[in-house]
């Protein structure tokens, strides 16, 4: 990491957070509550300079983790959306063919060859992708390569030079260097084992559903004027849902709009009826639907078993 | 512990994570340093947390870490306290308990459970084991104490509807709760172990059966089911994962002729064959005695939910005669209810309990004998243990040589067969025999069950 570390600008490094206390509180500063590891680990990506393999089910949060770095840090956020057949081109860089045409005609006649192959590959002519961005940009940033486990294990094996190294080779041009030192955010929904090599490369964090009261934390957050018994309830409920065997369990940004829908009807307590007219907005499947209405429906219908 | 010490504790820790099967690189420990340069050691939860950023690189990782971690410095602080003679305050001084006390003390336990208190199931642990080891002798054996501790507790999962209403116990007790507390139960015995004897115990490995298939008749349903949707997942992206073995791919003569037309019969553009998933016609033939029920029930289900990955399934479950079970599958999802209505009415005739594999074969050859083709693909998921009776190997033969491939799941580890009376070698000469007693394993074997092939490769 010494090469990265000397790439460092001094700017950064006075940016860069002093205690996993200075992030949690950051974290919280922007929006984004974060579990006790999640601050650690992003304080230890931000220290360290290493990427981070962030791993969960669907919808607890892990493009969002990246997002609040950035918004906490004054980083912008570069996003690499991987998806089955993303290739380098894509991710990299390209070279604007329709642009070196047009430089080649309007230069046609006279101009050795020597003359405009230099030209037509310099940087005016390069298309900069997500990666390059990172690399190439001035300003520190942000870098989120989002659902990592979509791609391919060749694009994996590509991303290993970018991760370690922090530099791309291009032939035309030799090798980019980062000028400053990004942060890594990879996330995957585990639906691939990702290569020992790439995970070697990473430090590691789980993300899971939060626990009750952390849920609760969040959605009075971002609902503060939901009474705390209905967030309570609500809370409790979605931790119901989510217990059931379901195609798609609800995310948390789903809990958190569950909230504000409760908010905008005016509700004050949380029955069968109530859940019924609004379940469709934390379970999306037809399936799903009869399982929740027949499971948690029963349980909500009784209200001695209101703990 | 000294500071100085740590470097070599870090490393015997990592050494230990190696044993249980985690792989714990050099720059993975050359980041668990790097990492404790920068956070404070005084915090047991970040210092955790840090090690297991870098040293556990997945779910299942994450999870024996936490065991091992949990273990590694437990045994060491203890070891430190029993070198230098330091022990701890015994509860002895509860003297001996009544009944009623005794009450009273289980109902502050399942209301302990019930709320999932921490610190008050830790301290009432200890009570537990101050009270019940002075009643009845302790067996030695930590296992069994906990169990006998448990029992004696009254604490069960299940509903206890003959308990009055209030009673938290009512209802039955969360299981995590429990699971926890018998984790407390066990730790507290362990430390009581090392002051009595004031040495440590050889370290067990972490029990197999950890991470093994679920075998007990309370198999955990919830994870049964993760297990399921990551299969499905993750076969879901195969198509993906074949991509790279373009190089493979058989050219399409046909077809690139006729592309060849466009640009004058040069044969510029190569066409290929498309490789298209394998999607099998599928006979399961599952034991449903006793001894690998659990497996069989846990495996049909994971087949039916992958069903349309197949192009026609059938399933069959046998004792000493077999049943087709393959509307069961059809009509219910509930894990449960499926073993339940194999259980009653699959109709499997078990006068004796005991399979029978001749009589079985016998049969199945006879039920499925004029639609087994060169592409079916027969599994058969069995212990086989014959119970002394005859293997009847040469009718298996016969299903081998009609169906085009068969497989056979065995749910006991590699090392019992062919000991006592399982007969799996003879067997073994017409299929090819897995060991399947672990989710990975399962996992693996449905792969390679899926796995695409180059369409009419031959």
């Amino acid at each position: 990491m010494s090469v990265s570390a000397s790439a460092r600008s001094e700017e950064e490094v006075s940016a860069s957070p002093e205690s996993v206390e200075a992030v949690r509180e950051g974290l919280r500063g922007v929006g984004y509550l974060p579990g006790e590891s999640t601050a650690l680990v992003s304080y230890l990506a931000t220290k360290l300079g290493k990427p981070v393999l962030v791993e969960g089910p669907a919808g607890v949060g892990k493009t969002e983790l990246a997002k609040a770095v950035a918004r906490y840090l004054g980083r912008e956020l570069v996003r690499l959306q991987c998806y089955e057949g993303l290739d380098e081109a894509k991710a990299l860089y390209e070279w604007n063919y329709r642009k070196q045409l047009l430089r080649i005609q309007a230069e046609a006649s006279g101009t050795g060859w020597e003359a405009v192959q230099e030209d037509i590959f310099g940087e005016e002519f390069l298309l900069a992708r997500p990666l390059m961005t990172a690399i190439a940009s001035e300003q520190p940033v942000v870098l989120l390569i989002d659902e990592i486990d979509k791609t391919d294990q060749e694009f994996e094996a590509m991303l290993l030079e970018v991760l370690s190294d922090f530099q791309i080779s291009i032939p035309e041009l030799g090798l980019v260097r980062s000028r400053t030192h990004p942060i890594v955010l990879l996330t995957s929904n585990n639906s691939r084992e990702l290569t020992e090599a790439l995970k070697r490369r990473c430090l590691y964090l789980w993300l899971d559903y939060p626990a009750l009261e952390h849920e609760l934390e969040i959605v009075r957050l971002h609902a503060p004027e939901l009474p705390q018994t209905v967030a309570r309830r609500l809370v409790e409920v979605v931790g119901m849902v989510r217990a059931l065997d379901l195609k798609k369990p609800p995310s948390i940004a789903e809990s958190i709009d569950w909230a504000r829908a409760l908010l905008l009807l005016g509700v004050d307590e949380i029955d069968a009826d109530t859940f019924f007219e609004t379940m469709s907005v934390i379970v999306k499947h037809r399936t799903d639907m009869d399982v929740v209405a027949e499971r948690v429906g029963l349980k909500l219908g009784a209200p001695a078993d209101v703990a | 512990m000294s500071p100085e010490g740590l470097p070599a504790r870090i490393l015997e820790l990592a050494e230990e994570l190696r044993r249980e099967g985690v792989a714990v690189g050099t720059s993975e420990l050359l980041d668990a340093f790097a990492v404790l340069g920068e956070i404070s050691w005084t915090s047991q939860e970040d210092f955790r947390e840090a090690l297991a950023a870098t040293l556990a690189k997945s779910q299942e990782d994450r999870r024996v870490f936490e065991l091992v971690f949990e273990r590694f410095f437990f045994r060491a602080t203890e070891l430190a306290a029993a070198r230098q003679g330091i022990t701890e305050q015994d509860a002895a001084s509860l003297g001996e308990l009544n009944e009623e006390e005794l009450d009273a003390l289980r109902a502050q336990i399942a209301a302990a459970l019930r709320e999932g208190a921490e610190g008050a199931m830790r301290d009432l642990a200890r009570m537990a084991i101050a009270a019940f080891a002075r009643r009845q002798e302790g067996s030695g054996v930590i296992g069994v104490d906990v169990q006998r501790i448990r029992r004696a507790l009254g604490l069960r999962a299940e509903p206890q509807p003959e308990l009055p209403p209030q009673d938290p116990r009512h209802e039955g007790l969360p299981r995590e709760a429990l699971r926890r507390f018998e984790a407390l139960l066990r730790r507290e015995l362990e430390r009581a172990q090392i002051e009595r004897t004031g040495s440590l115990p050889p370290a067990r490995p972490l029990g197999e059966l950890d991470r093994a298939l679920p075998s007990g008749p309370l198999a955990d349903l919830a994870a049964v089911h993760r297990v399921v949707a990551q299969l499905r997942r993750r076969l879901a992206t195969q198509g993906l994962q074949a991509r790279g073995h373009r190089r493979h791919a058989h050219v399409d003569v046909r077809r690139t002729m006729r592309a060849s037309l466009q640009t004058g019969g040069v044969p510029v553009v190569l066409k290929f064959r498309p490789r298209r998933p394998r999607r099998p016609e599928i006979y399961v033939l599952c034991d449903v005695s006793t001894s690998v029920t659990s497996a069989s029930v846990f495996f049909l289900s994971v087949l039916h939910a992958l069903h349309d990955t197949f192009r026609k399934m059938r399933s069959f479950v046998f004792i000493e005669r077999i049943s087709e079970v393959t509307d069961i599958f059809e009509h219910e999802r509930n894990f449960k209810a499926v073993s339940e209505r194999i259980a009653s009415d699959a109709g499997v005739a078990d006068i004796s309990g005991y399979t029978d594999y001749g009589r079985v074969w016998s049969e199945f050859l006879g039920d499925v004998e004029d639609d087994l083709h060169p592409r079916a693909t027969v599994i058969v998921l069995g212990d086989a243990r014959t119970n002394g009776r005859d293997p009847r190997a040469d009718i298996f033969a016969q299903i081998a040589a009609r169906a085009g491939r068969t497989f056979w799941l065995n749910p006991e580890p590699r090392l019992y067969w062919n000991y006592g009376d399982s007969v799996i070698a003879a067997y073994e000469r017409y299929c090819t025999a897995f060991e399947c007693w672990t989710t990975a394993q399962l996992e693996d074997f449905v792969r390679a069950l899926t796995r695409p092939v180059i369409a009419a490769a031959r």
